[in-house]
């Protein structure tokens, strides 16, 4: 026994030998965070506006969603439609304490007022007149008993999503649901939370859902700037956090099986790892990791509502991921970074318009046509996407099979295809 | 016929004087000019309020153009001059003149720009009241389609008159049809306004087990309750049953209520109310000695409360103890209202049996709605019951294909008018249309990616993506009408709760026919047998000398095809919008995993389970169509859990290709 | 911004006449209409307004001797990107004034930011109230400027004694039917004759509902049908109300989000005589009216209609203009104060007034849809005032909205207090 510890100790390089990348990735994200704050308008000499540094703090959070969602599909296996929702789980969640912090404190103060001091159930009655007022209710419903508490919404953040992936991936892996199907049913539970979250009687506001969440309680007198460089840091500390975690996960023995898993599943199980298991593990992490991305991502949208987990938004996440390349971890945030960026660019109307004589393109409109079509353009010619090209700098090529499947399944890779 | 004659003359001769004397003297003294003229100001008003007096006047007078006027003023014809205030038919000239008619001779006064007149337009309520004046004059007309409308009249807005009126027309009523609704009119007059509780009862009697929405209208005020509260249970026919407070039907608050009402007991008070009196009492920041910083909850505001009242400052107010005490002393009962016993007792009975019925009928209509959702879902669904189901490729962009499809039928409408010829020629474009996208894109994408199912998700995704955009840009977001034809619209109707309209027999229609073109085709055909061979084994299928590239494209083409011909049926029934495949797109592929993927039978049965489990939850919850949805939803997932290969899961080797 | 323009007024003021106005730059009007999404149909047209109003405006001299430049941004239906776009607009642009929103969702994820940077938002839709904003003008109808009246219109006029409320899930519907559900309590309606459904937006499977709808009417009493059922919805909605044979003479329906645009996308043979509640029509008969319809369908072709939230652009933005000049500056609150008491004619005759509370003065109609798709007007009240929170819920009827005399957008006047400065979201 001692021996095979020590001589698994003495195996074990550092995180950082095996991985190179994260050195470099760590660094460009530290550099990325110094740069954008001595450019800001809060900290620094107001070179980028504060509605762009709100982009950018958005941005590192989708990009640790999209990392989640690369740990799962790219490394495990599991094409999950459902990690939008994990993500629009987590902003209810943080949603639920700002908006219940903020009303308290004017309901609190417009009661003080009053000749009677209030009782404990006309300050919560204040409350919910307040926040359910638009959507013609006035009584807190069972969901927001722990609004009060910011402590209880944090965990919630994170027990939320990793008990619903939890039980919903124990229940689909223990019937063997995988592939397609499980991708099916993964959007089928985005959709029925969507619909579910639309429904008035639902209790988080349906359609019109959490606003004015960019405003912290009891902070009116700090700056909008100076707020959204405090996020904008948070969110890059919860990347690279997420980045380190996520490559722990990968590397070393457990990343071995996860891949495993995700190039044929049944020999694994035939070896005698808990396949399930581990799937279930790896579905629950990137769900939480989901949830936490989403608690930073809505504060800085200042609204969330049932439309931001509709099953496109979990479609646009794999598309990020693909267009980055799977498989490697920098891969997903390029490619979320890049895609929503350039995105914002397109539908903001800044891109100049193609005018081609008989007709105009205005990338308003046809930027979504485009980004379909270049999906299927990488999924078809550049499997490894936008990655793909850190390759071609470090010179690494794909194994010679001479012609034969990359994995011992059908559905793995081709030489060809991978080639390509 | 010498009436019309009579009247082309006329018109001829007005039309000559026209010409001889552009401007004639409108007749201001004419009688029914004069009677108009009495309630000029309630007509110019034109609301319902007031307007009675006015159609009374011209229902009860004995001009013989009054019957006219009020025909006119129904059909938005009558006008009014703002200068001088009387009143004109009118013919439109162009869109700024109109040329006037007088009342009262029927001649052309002359041309006057629109802006110096003022249509009356009265609105729905009014016309009602005085189509129910026009009762007693259309009773009698001589064209059916008069006394048709009469008989809408009462039908909507009934008067006692009318009874009288329409026993003395039903004698001689010669059309059976007119008959019929008249006997049947007569009879529920007689219910509301019968005279003796014989008669009503006998007419009551009548429409025992009578599924018509118009009995129970009549029916039902005749049973109407009051609860009410005594010492004593009283006796007496018209109680309808004892009530005890606390339960469903009488909850505390409400009985309580009504004893306060009838004076019988101290009244309870409200939160806000104490809270008024609290804060009405302060004085040097004490209530009743109480400091006002301690009244921060309500047992202190009880007990501040209560010492105003020890004090006399307020009035008592009843206790939780006395309430209890004073609700036990009291009995209460529900008493017929609106009818003498035996009118109600004999309309509750009858009820009775009417209720029974038409839970059962509901029951039907709510199949027949379930079997037409399902029908829904099958046809959007059988296209991919062929690509996912035999092909197993999964195409996310099925959806848009089913759009493809609908806009394909809106675009032959804008050229072809006719709405029959139209759908007859959009039909086998949308399959061609969606047939040659299916083709393109097998070739340029799904081909390459047959080894790798997921990828192949996700580029049809990307297709998905783009095709609706595409759309979005062509044809814009708005929802565009794909108009049925006139022979389907309406409804099958079998009674007052259970129709169904045509459009979705229809679809049911070509539902059916899909699957019997299906199971041709897969069974009976060369492609059929050849599709199966390439499904279970396209290396053996190839050396047999089928070519399985051929045979992928035409199967994905023709469920496509498929496809867009569901997308003219659906779109005929609901919208054509850009968006309309996304929403069917889950539920779809819901129904072919929930069936058992790779047979019909099962797309059928899960078809059938969706629909009719959605229209079940809606029954359960009518208020939240939503709700329904998500239910749903959740309970396909669940299914799944249980039966992962759906309901008719393939056994043996096909289930491993 | 703020700091330039109050020392620009400042000059203006102590100069004494506007001429002082430095005009260095045109006056930028920020227009914020999603322009693709799903809400694009609707708020192109809005934009499209928006343009023609600056461009007349141009023709005439622009304002305080400026030229009006409109800044157009596209918030793509998408709420968050709405917050963005409007902080994006007024700290990058710099614009003076916006004109923008069209649901209720995305006015909420604005408001924060216009409140924060001290903004100032001209809003044209109809929407359920309960919200007053120190930085933004409603020129759309508050629910007592079209869905009361309408009401009262089902009650006194047709003598509707059972009503279908049915809506779309959202909050428009949701506010605008709790508000109703009250109204018609105290009109002494019991709560057992109100039916309320909502489905989903682009809801389809309409059978069930409007059989649901016919029954109601088996215990005799006449049957209304209020709907506040958006969108694509309401193809729908309608095309199985023709189909049933409904009548507007037997269950009549009012509709609140239904207007010229929704109808285009409708056969309406079926639908003669069902109704619709709003504060123009564009078959309104006035000179002006006349003129602006001409006016829409020269510039944006023949096929083209106008609607109400068009109207309320054209009064919103003609006020604006006026009560800039009226200040003398284009400062916020300078502006802010000179809206108060603005008159300007309304494209269906009479006069509208902004309020105190930020709401318009404005006439109700009520118009019976016809075979071409236009509404024949058969009620026109006076001007309604606008009422920020409702009269007929318990909570709401004791606040008030007065930001010119009180400074105050939710004032308890049982308490006398200020419930908050900031409004609601």
């Amino acid at each position: 026994m001692t021996d095979v510890s020590a001589t698994g100790a003495i195996r074990r390089k550092p995180l950082v030998m095996q991985y190179p990348s994260l050195l470099i990735f760590l660094g460009c994200l530290a550099l990325f965070t110094v740069g954008v704050t001595v450019l800001s308008e809060g900290f620094g000499i107001g070179m980028i506006s504060t509605s762009f540094v709100k982009t950018l703090g958005k941005t590192l959070c989708l990009c640790l969603v999209a990392l989640a969602m690369d740990l799962v599909w790219g490394y495990c296996g599991i094409l999950s439609l459902g990690h939008m929702a994990f993500f629009g789980i987590g902003g209810y969640a943080i949603g639920m304490w700002l908006m219940y912090a903020r009303t308290e404190l004017i309901v609190i103060e417009s009661l003080a007022n009053q000749a009677l001091p209030p009782t404990a159930q006309e300050i919560s009655d204040g409350i919910a007149t307040q926040i359910f007022g638009v959507v013609g209710a006035s009584e807190f419903p069972p969901i927001w008993a722990v609004s009060h508490s910011l402590t209880l919404q944090l965990l919630a953040v994170i027990l939320v999503p990793g008990l619903l992936a939890l039980v919903f991936g124990w229940l689909a892996f223990r019937s063997r649901v995988t592939g397609v199907y499980l991708s099916i049913l993964t959007q089928a539970m985005t959709l029925a939370l969507s619909l579910y979250l639309f429904q008035n009687d639902s209790g988080l506001r349906g359609n019109n859902g959490l606003s004015g969440l960019q405003n912290l309680p009891g902070l009116d007198d700090v700056p909008q700037s100076t707020v959204s460089i405090w996020f904008f840091w948070a969110s890059a500390l919860a990347l690279g956090l997420g980045y380190l975690a996520s490559v722990a996960i990968v590397s070393g023995k457990f990343g071995s099986v996860i891949r495993a898993i995700r190039d044929d599943e049944a020999r694994v199980r035939f070896l005698g790892y808990p396949v399930e298991a581990y799937k279930l593990f790896i579905f629950t992490f990137t769900a939480i990791l989901a949830g936490i991305a989403g608690a930073l991502y809505y504060p800085q949208a200042g609204i969330i509502n049932p439309a931001e987990i509709a099953p496109i938004a979990s479609i646009y996440l794999a598309v990020w991921v693909a267009i980055g390349g799977r498989g490697r971890l920098y891969g997903a945030v390029i490619g979320a970074a890049f895609v929503s960026l350039l995105s914002t660019w397109f539908t903001g109307g800044q891109a100049p318009d193609v005018n081609l004589g008989f007709y105009t393109i205005e990338w308003v409109n046809w930027w979504t046509v485009l980004l379909g079509l270049s999906f299927v353009a990488v999924t078809l010619f550049a499997p490894k996407g936008i990655g793909g090209l850190f390759d071609l700098l470090t010179s690494k090529t794909t194994p010679d099979r001479h012609g034969a499947d990359l994995g011992p399944d059908a559905g793995a890779l081709r030489e060809k295809e991978a080639e390509t | 016929m010498s009436v019309l004659r009579r009247f082309y003359i006329g018109i001829a001769s007005v039309l000559l004087t026209v010409l001889a004397l552009p401007a004639l003297a409108q007749n201001a003294d004419a009688p029914i000019q004069q009677l108009l003229q009495e309630h000029g100001e309630i007509i110019a008003k034109s609301s319902r309020k007031t307007i009675g007096p006015a159609i009374d006047a011209l229902g009860s007078s004995s001009l013989p153009k009054a019957p006219e006027v009020l025909e006119k003023w129904q059909a938005k014809e009558l006008w009014v001059i703002k200068e001088t205030g009387l009143f004109v038919y009118t013919e439109k000239v162009d869109s700024k003149t109109e040329r006037m008619i007088d009342i009262a001779t029927g001649e052309v006064i002359g041309e006057v720009a629109k802006r110096d007149l003022k249509q009356l337009k009265p609105n729905s309520g009014i016309r009602g009241l005085i189509g129910a004046a026009l009762v007693k004059f259309q009773l009698q007309d001589p064209s059916v389609a008069a006394r048709n409308r009469a008989l809408d009249a009462i039908e909507r807005d009934a008067e006692d008159t009318h009874l009288a009126a329409l026993r003395d027309v039903m004698e001689a009523e010669e059309n059976p049809d007119i008959a019929a609704r008249m006997a049947r009119l007569e009879r529920l007059l007689t219910i509301e306004f019968g005279e003796s509780d014989e008669e009503r009862i006998d007419a009551i009697n009548h429409f025992a087990g009578d599924l018509g929405v118009d009995v129970r209208a009549a029916l039902n005020p005749l049973v109407a309750v009051r609860v009410e509260a005594a010492e004593a249970a009283p006796e007496g026919d018209d109680v309808v049953r004892v009530l005890t407070p606390g339960s469903e039907a009488l909850s505390r608050e409400a009985a309580y209520d009504i004893l306060v009402a009838a004076e019988l007991a101290k009244p309870r008070i409200s939160r806000d109310d104490k809270r008024e009196a609290l804060i009405a009492n302060i004085s040097d920041g004490t209530v009743a000695g109480v400091q006002v910083a301690s009244l921060d909850s309500e047992e202190a505001r009880d007990l501040a409360y209560a010492a105003l009242a020890r004090d006399g400052v307020v009035d008592a107010v009843a206790t939780e103890a006395e309430v209890d005490e004073t609700l036990g002393s009291f009995t209460f009962f529900e008493r017929y209202t609106a009818a003498s016993p035996a009118v109600a007792l004999a309309a509750a009975a009858v009820l009775t049996g009417i209720e029974t019925k038409v839970a059962l009928n509901q029951t039907a209509d709510l199949a027949l709605d379930a079997v037409s959702l399902a029908s829904i879902y099958f046809l959007a669904a059988i296209g991919l019951a062929i690509t996912f189901g035999v092909m197993r490729v999964i195409n996310m962009a099925h959806g848009e294909f089913i759009m493809m499809g609908a806009y394909t039928g809106f675009v032959v409408q804008q050229f072809v008018p006719d709405h029959t010829l139209s759908i007859i020629l959009a039909i086998p474009l949308a399959f061609a249309v969606t047939f040659g996208a299916g083709v393109l894109m097998e070739r340029l994408v799904i081909r390459h990616l047959y080894h790798r199912p997921l990828e192949t998700l996700l580029a049809t995704f990307g297709i998905s993506i783009a095709l609706q955009q595409i759309a979005k840009n062509i044809f814009g977001t708005q929802a565009r009408p794909l108009t049925a034809p006139g022979w389907l619209d309406g409804s099958l109707v079998f009674n007052d709760i259970v129709s169904i309209s045509y459009i979705r027999i229809a679809i049911f229609v070509l539902a059916l026919l899909f699957l019997a073109l299906f199971l041709f085709v897969m069974n009976r055909t060369r492609l059929g047998l050849e599709v199966r061979a390439v499904t279970q084994n396209p290396r053996m299928a190839a050396s047999m000398g089928i070519n399985p590239d051929k045979i992928n494209m035409l199967t994905f083409g023709f469920g496509s095809g498929i496809a867009g011909i569901a997308g003219v049926a659906i779109g005929l029934y609901a919208k054509v919008t850009s968006e309309m495949g996304a929403d069917y797109i889950v539920q779809a592929f819901m129904t072919v995993v929930v069936g058992g993927v790779g047979n019909i039978w099962g797309t059928l049965l899960g078809a059938s389970l969706v629909g009719t489990l959605q229209k079940g939850i809606e029954w359960l919850n009518p208020s939240n169509t939503l709700a329904a949805q998500t239910y749903m939803i959740l309970f396909i997932i669940l299914f799944i859990q249980f039966r992962p290969r759906g309901i008719i899961a393939l056994k043996g080797r096909a289930a491993e290709a | 911004m703020s700091h330039k323009l109050l020392a620009t007024s400042a000059a203006a003021l102590l100069a004494g006449t506007v001429s002082a106005f430095a005009c260095d730059a045109p006056i930028k009007v920020g227009v914020l209409h999603s322009l693709s999404g799903t809400m694009a149909i609707s708020e192109t047209t809005l934009k499209d307004t928006m343009e023609m109003l600056v461009d007349i405006q141009n023709e005439k001299g622009g304002v305080l001797g400026c030229e009006l430049e409109a800044v157009v941004v596209d918030p793509a239906s998408d709420w968050p990107l709405f917050a963005e776009k409007a902080r994006e607009l007024l700290t990058v642009h710099e614009v003076d004034v916006i004109f923008g929103n069209w649901t209720s969702v995305s006015r909420k994820s604005v408001l924060p930011v216009i409140e924060e940077l001290n903004g100032l938002l001209f809003y044209p839709v109809q929407y359920e109230g309960e919200e007053s904003s120190k930085n933004v003008f409603y020129t759309g109808a508050a629910p007592n400027q079209q869905a009361i009246p309408a009401t009262d219109y089902f009650l006194e006029e047709l003598e509707v004694e059972k009503f279908a409320l049915l809506g779309t899930d959202y909050v428009y519907p949701r506010t605008t039917n709790n508000i109703l559900e009250s109204y018609l309590q105290q009109k002494g309606i019991p709560a057992e004759d109100i039916f309320v459904n909502y489905t989903p937006f682009g809801h389809s499977d309409w059978s069930k509902i409007v059989a649901d709808v016919v029954a109601l009417g088996a215990d005799g009493k006449k049957v209304g049908v209020i709907s506040t059922i958006n969108g694509d919805a309401n193809v729908g909605f309608y095309k199985e109300l023709a189909a049933a044979g409904i009548s507007a003479d037997d269950i009549p329906v009012v509709a609140f989000s239904v207007g010229e645009e929704e109808l285009a996308g409708l056969d309406t043979s079926n639908l003669v005589g069902h109704l619709a509640a709003w504060n123009y029509f564009q078959s309104a008969e006035s000179d002006a009216n006349e003129e602006w319809v001409a006016a829409w369908k020269e510039r944006m072709g023949e096929e083209r209609v106008t609607n109400d939230p068009m109207e309320a652009h054209y009064i919103g933005f003609n006020m604006w203009v006026n009560a800039a000049e009226a200040a003398g500056t284009t400062d916020v609150d300078a502006v802010r104060t000179a809206m108060y008491g603005q008159e300007f004619p309304n494209l269906t005759g009479g006069t509208a007034v902004m309020l105190p509370n930020h709401h318009l003065a404005k006439p109700v109609l009520i118009g019976e849809i016809q075979e071409d798709g236009q509404f024949d007007i058969i009620s026109q009240t006076e001007e309604v005032p606008g009422d920020a929170w409702t009269d007929f819920l318990p909570e709401s009827a004791v606040l008030k909205s007065d930001w010119q005399e009180l400074g105050c957008g939710m004032y308890n006047t049982e308490t006398s207090t200020c419930v908050q400065i900031k409004s609601n979201y």
